[in-house]
């Protein structure tokens, strides 16, 4: 089956290609959008539910969007597949983990996803590599005018598209672009960082983990607010505040170079020793040292590896990538046994590449 | 740990200190910020005695204990359980509750109109009858299906029949209407209805 083919590729969001791909590491619109003849997923019935993904799955396939969907029924996959998804950034992890009819559809790039059933009944979901938001609008807008010609949207003449939630309704838009920001964290702006987005009612929130503690350094910046302004405007909202983040962050690192160049270059060498080395490493610390190592091969501490190789061991280090990618289920402690041997491998095969 | 309102995870622990009392209150996200929308437009409120602004403000007891049992004529969601859950049950909510809902909204968003995106169905093909934007008729359908399930516990089939052609009329109704407004012509007109009945 097509997730098989799945684990080896590297994922849009982590393929560390696009416009600047050294800070930013993707950007992702989604919208959310209802079926009118049925009562919201939360309170239709168990035949309602299956009867609207029945309906979407049948009207997806007459619509061309963006080339070969694969359709993938989440009941009928196993836990370890949909977690794989979730780590891939394709269903979200409530989607996972609800019950009941629900289904997502993928294309080959890995950068439209549409989930069916989730806490609407239809996400269409778009994601570049990158700083590429109004590429990624474009395109989510063009799915989105396809499915609208053989869907009926539930659409209210003032309160735009409708919703499960009143937070979601009126343009029923997410903008978010997922940002690497270590120096930031290391100078210990971040926080000074957030207390202005907030300002500016823009929301942020860690990759991992709960609140704003996120594991990797990697924060995810989006709007809050989805009616009263057009899709362009929440658009800007986010892709305006993007540059002063990047310009942020990248002072930060040359701050780092210029003042404490030893204890950067001492971090990130500890960072990069642990990971070759290591015997037992659980997710959260491979995901925490890697971004430091990444900070130190895109600050030219390290040389012997590439951001590319770092941006695939953030994915494949994950649980359910380990675990398909070595082809069996494992525990935490097996995990963690079996990631570290992962990682010493990768590191050997690369020093082995170079002489 | 879940939300209080929902199954998400809570990504926000507020501890609320009352008159001798703490209480913790853990909410995911969105939930969080309709809190803590309501909790600051009461605090203004209170401070400038303004009646405006979140749900409940302004109102007694008895006028929102009436509120909350207002029920969709659809769905059959009452507003309390809008509140409890913080989900609404079906699209025509926003027109039932169209009054209760306006200040919630207004506070989330700071806005109360539609200015974005809208389907495409609006701008019909030259010479054809534009078509309603808003899919009120279509809505009614959710109703229908809820009386189709009453009247089979009444193992009333007659009229279960009935309510199930009425649904499929309005949904042919619509079909009929919006295709003329593709851009494509389907290659088979009239494929699968998507009312299993
Ligand atoms: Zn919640
Ligand atoms: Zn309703």
């Amino acid at each position: 089956m097509k997730l098989d083919a799945l684990t080896t590729s590297n994922g849009e969001w982590l393929r560390g290609t696009g416009p600047e791909a050294d800070i930013v590491m993707s950007s992702r619109v989604r919208l959310a959008r209802n079926l009118a003849q049925y009562p919201f997923v939360g309170r239709a019935t168990e035949q309602e539910r299956t009867e609207v993904e029945q309906f979407l799955h049948s009207r997806l396939t007459q619509v061309p969007v963006g080339g070969k969907l694969e359709y993938l029924d989440l009941g009928e996959l196993e836990e370890l597949d949909r977690q794989f998804l979730v780590e891939r950034q394709l269903i979200s992890r409530e989607h996972a983990e609800a019950v009941g009819a629900r289904a997502v559809a993928i294309d080959a790039q890995e950068q439209v996803s549409l989930m069916i059933n989730e806490e609407d009944h239809l996400r269409i979901q778009c994601m570049h590599s990158g700083l590429d938001l109004h590429a990624v609008w474009d395109q989510v807008s063009a799915v989105d005018d396809e499915i609208e010609s053989v869907v009926p949207y539930a659409f209210h003449d003032r309160w735009g598209y409708l919703t499960a939630c009143p937070t979601n309704v009126g343009t029923g838009i997410r903008v978010s672009v997922m940002l690497h920001l270590p120096a930031l964290v290391i100078t210990r702006q971040i926080d000074k960082v957030f207390r202005s987005l907030h300002k500016i009612s823009l929301a942020v929130r860690g990759l991992y983990g709960e609140g704003s503690q996120a594991f990797g350094d990697f924060y995810q910046i989006s709007n809050q607010t989805t009616l009263g302004r057009t899709e362009q405007d929440l658009i800007s909202q986010v892709a305006d505040v993007v540059p002063v983040l990047i310009d942020y962050e990248r002072r930060a690192r040359d701050f780092l170079l210029q003042e404490t160049e030893q204890n950067v270059h001492d971090q990130v060498s500890r960072a990069y020793g642990i990971l070759r080395t290591a015997q037992t490493i659980s997710a959260e610390e491979t995901m925490q040292l890697l971004s430091r190592v990444r900070m130190g091969v895109l600050l030219g501490l390290i040389d012997d590896i590439d951001v590319a190789g770092i941006n695939q061991l953030l994915v494949r280090t994950q649980p359910a990538h380990l675990q398909k990618l070595r082809g069996v289920e494992l525990e935490t402690k097996d995990r963690n046994i079996e990631r570290a041997r992962y990682l010493r491998q990768y590191f050997e095969s690369k020093a082995a590449d170079v002489n | 740990m879940r939300c209080q309102q929902c199954d998400k995870q809570a990504m926000f622990h507020i501890t609320e200190l009352e008159t001798g009392d703490v209480r913790e209150i853990h909410l995911c996200e969105d939930h969080a910020r309709v809190y803590l929308n309501q909790a600051e437009a009461n605090g203004e409120a209170a401070e400038g005695g303004s009646s405006s602004g979140a749900l409940g403000v302004g109102q007694t007891a008895e006028e929102l204990s009436e509120l909350d049992q207002k029920v969709c004529d659809m769905c059959g969601i009452t507003f309390f359980e809008f509140r409890n859950q913080g989900r609404l049950g079906c699209p025509h909510d926003y027109v039932q509750f169209e009054q209760e809902l306006e200040p919630l909204i207004a506070n989330i968003h700071g806005a109360v109109e539609h200015v974005g995106k809208r389907p495409q169905r609006a701008a019909p093909a030259p010479g054809a009858e534009p078509l309603p934007t808003a899919t009120e008729s279509l809505t009614s359908v959710i109703g229908l299906r809820k009386a189709i399930r009453e009247a089979i516990e009444h193992e009333d089939y007659e009229q279960a029949g009935t309510l199930r052609d009425e649904i499929q009329q309005r949904l042919d109704a619509w079909r009929a209407a919006a295709e003329p407004a593709r851009k494509v012509s389907p290659e088979q007109p009239g494929t699968a209805a998507g009312e299993s009945g």
